[in-house]
């Protein structure tokens, strides 16, 4: 691999971590305050995965530009400025009320399977493995997340009311999961990594046959689309402070 | 530096590390689990290679931590913990003897699952305690990120099970 192919490589595989990563500190964002006991254990395992799969894509991204591998996550994570990452405004949003989170999850997770399914065979073996690892743990996502939709949007008219406008206020953020992200032109014709406009055909066609069986009104895909990486939402901000305050205290400190 | 006349033989490291627990579940250890795949001598620095169960597997800083303890009180000084995930973990790797001590600590062994993990999900699981398979599934997450929580509706006790992967 060139060395132009390895900078688009991490470039993608940066932000395959950094949409992981701040999913992971919004569904975070529920440990203790989720509600039932068992959707907070559920809310913390979640976030743990997902940031626990962003730690792996950024060590791959890592070994592409020589970083040393075990302090590249952190560098990445708590001193980055904010306009550094490269996360949809998808994965931004404040996590609402719970029917927002558990539908967002979805929305996400249906389509990195597709997503993985796509790495599992790429050119580059390490992040194909990585890929082959990840894709069985999220299995485990996907289970969840499809017995709480369903059992949501037809639940009650409250549960139902509250995941419609979920949806409604979704669907335009989770259009941009089919826009190519960084470095994926160069990687997609080396074979290293599937493309998103195709992956994004099989899932629109999905989950919009899943959420109406779910009894969602599925909004018209083309209103509104949200997808450049480059521009963070209103939210972003505060939320990389809150992420990043105590590292930044002290940089030095040994945990 | 471990001076090559008294190294221990790679049978006694391994002995070793099967006395290594699990952080998280201690009636198994890390060598019966399939989480220690490889030991080599890299000039006088022994390395092992482990492979934890699941991705972002919190525990896995202690296990290195608990290694280098054990290994230490053999006489090695130096032990690099190396992290590996290729290939990625699979309970398949899990022996049967570390099956039957997770069941008798209350916790549901992961079924055989030869590849096909979503077939083996649907199956009904036992409950460890009174064996019935009238279970029900209450949550695919656990305690910890490699179980997730059954009820038996007949002897009405709720049971964890160690995932499939």
């Amino acid at each position: 691999m060139n060395d132009a192919l390895k900078q688009a490589l991490s470039a993608y595989l940066i932000a395959l971590a950094d949409d992981e990563l701040i999913l992971g500190h919004r569904d975070s964002e529920w440990t203790g305050h989720a509600p039932i006991l068992e959707e907070d254990i559920a809310f913390a395992n979640l976030a743990l995965d997902e940031i626990g799969h962003a730690r792996l894509w950024y060590e791959l991204a890592a070994d592409l530009v020589g970083a040393d591998k075990a302090r590249y996550p952190d560098q990445q994570v708590y001193f980055r400025p904010a306009s550094g990452f490269r996360c949809l405004q998808l994965v931004e949003l404040p996590k609402g009320d719970w029917a927002f989170s558990m539908l967002r999850q979805y929305l996400f997770d249906a389509f990195e399977q597709h997503c993985l399914a796509g790495l599992v065979t790429s050119q580059h073996k390490p992040l194909a493995d990585v890929a082959a690892r990840i894709l069985n743990e999220e299995l485990y996502h996907l289970r969840h997340t499809r017995a709480w939709v369903p059992r949501l949007g037809q639940g009650t008219a409250e549960s139902h009311r509250r995941m419609q406008a979920a949806l409604d206020e979704l669907w335009p953020y989770a259009q941009g999961l089919g826009a190519p992200l960084p470095g994926e032109l160069e990687s997609l014709e080396a074979r290293l990594v599937p493309g998103s406009s195709s992956l994004f055909d099989i899932w629109s066609r999905e989950v919009t046959t899943f959420l109406s069986e779910s009894g969602l009104q599925v909004p018209p895909a083309d209103r509104n689309v949200i997808a450049d990486r480059a521009v963070h939402s209103e939210y972003f901000g505060a939320l990389i402070a809150d992420l990043q305050q105590v590292a930044q205290l002290d940089p030095e400190a040994q945990w | 530096m471990v001076d090559v006349r008294v190294r221990p033989s790679v049978g006694e490291i391994w002995a070793a590390l099967a006395e290594v627990p699990d952080p998280e579940m201690p009636s198994v250890n890390l060598v019966e689990l399939g989480i220690v795949r490889d030991l080599d001598w890299v000039g006088p620095s022994l390395r092992v290679t482990i492979t934890p169960t699941f991705a972002a597997c919190p525990a896995y800083e202690v296990m290195g931590d608990d290694i280098r303890r054990r290994i230490g009180q053999l006489g090695v000084s130096q032990v690099e913990v190396l992290v590996r995930h290729d290939p990625p973990w699979t309970s398949e790797w899990i022996t049967e003897e570390a099956r039957l001590k997770l069941k008798a600590a209350g916790l549901a062994p992961p079924p055989h699952h030869r590849g096909n993990l979503i077939q083996v999900l649907l199956d009904p699981v036992a409950c460890p305690r009174c064996g019935s398979t009238n279970t029900s599934l209450r949550n695919s997450f656990g305690t910890t990120p490699c179980r997730m929580i059954y009820t038996c509706n007949d002897c009405k006790e709720p049971f964890e099970q160690f995932k499939p992967l």
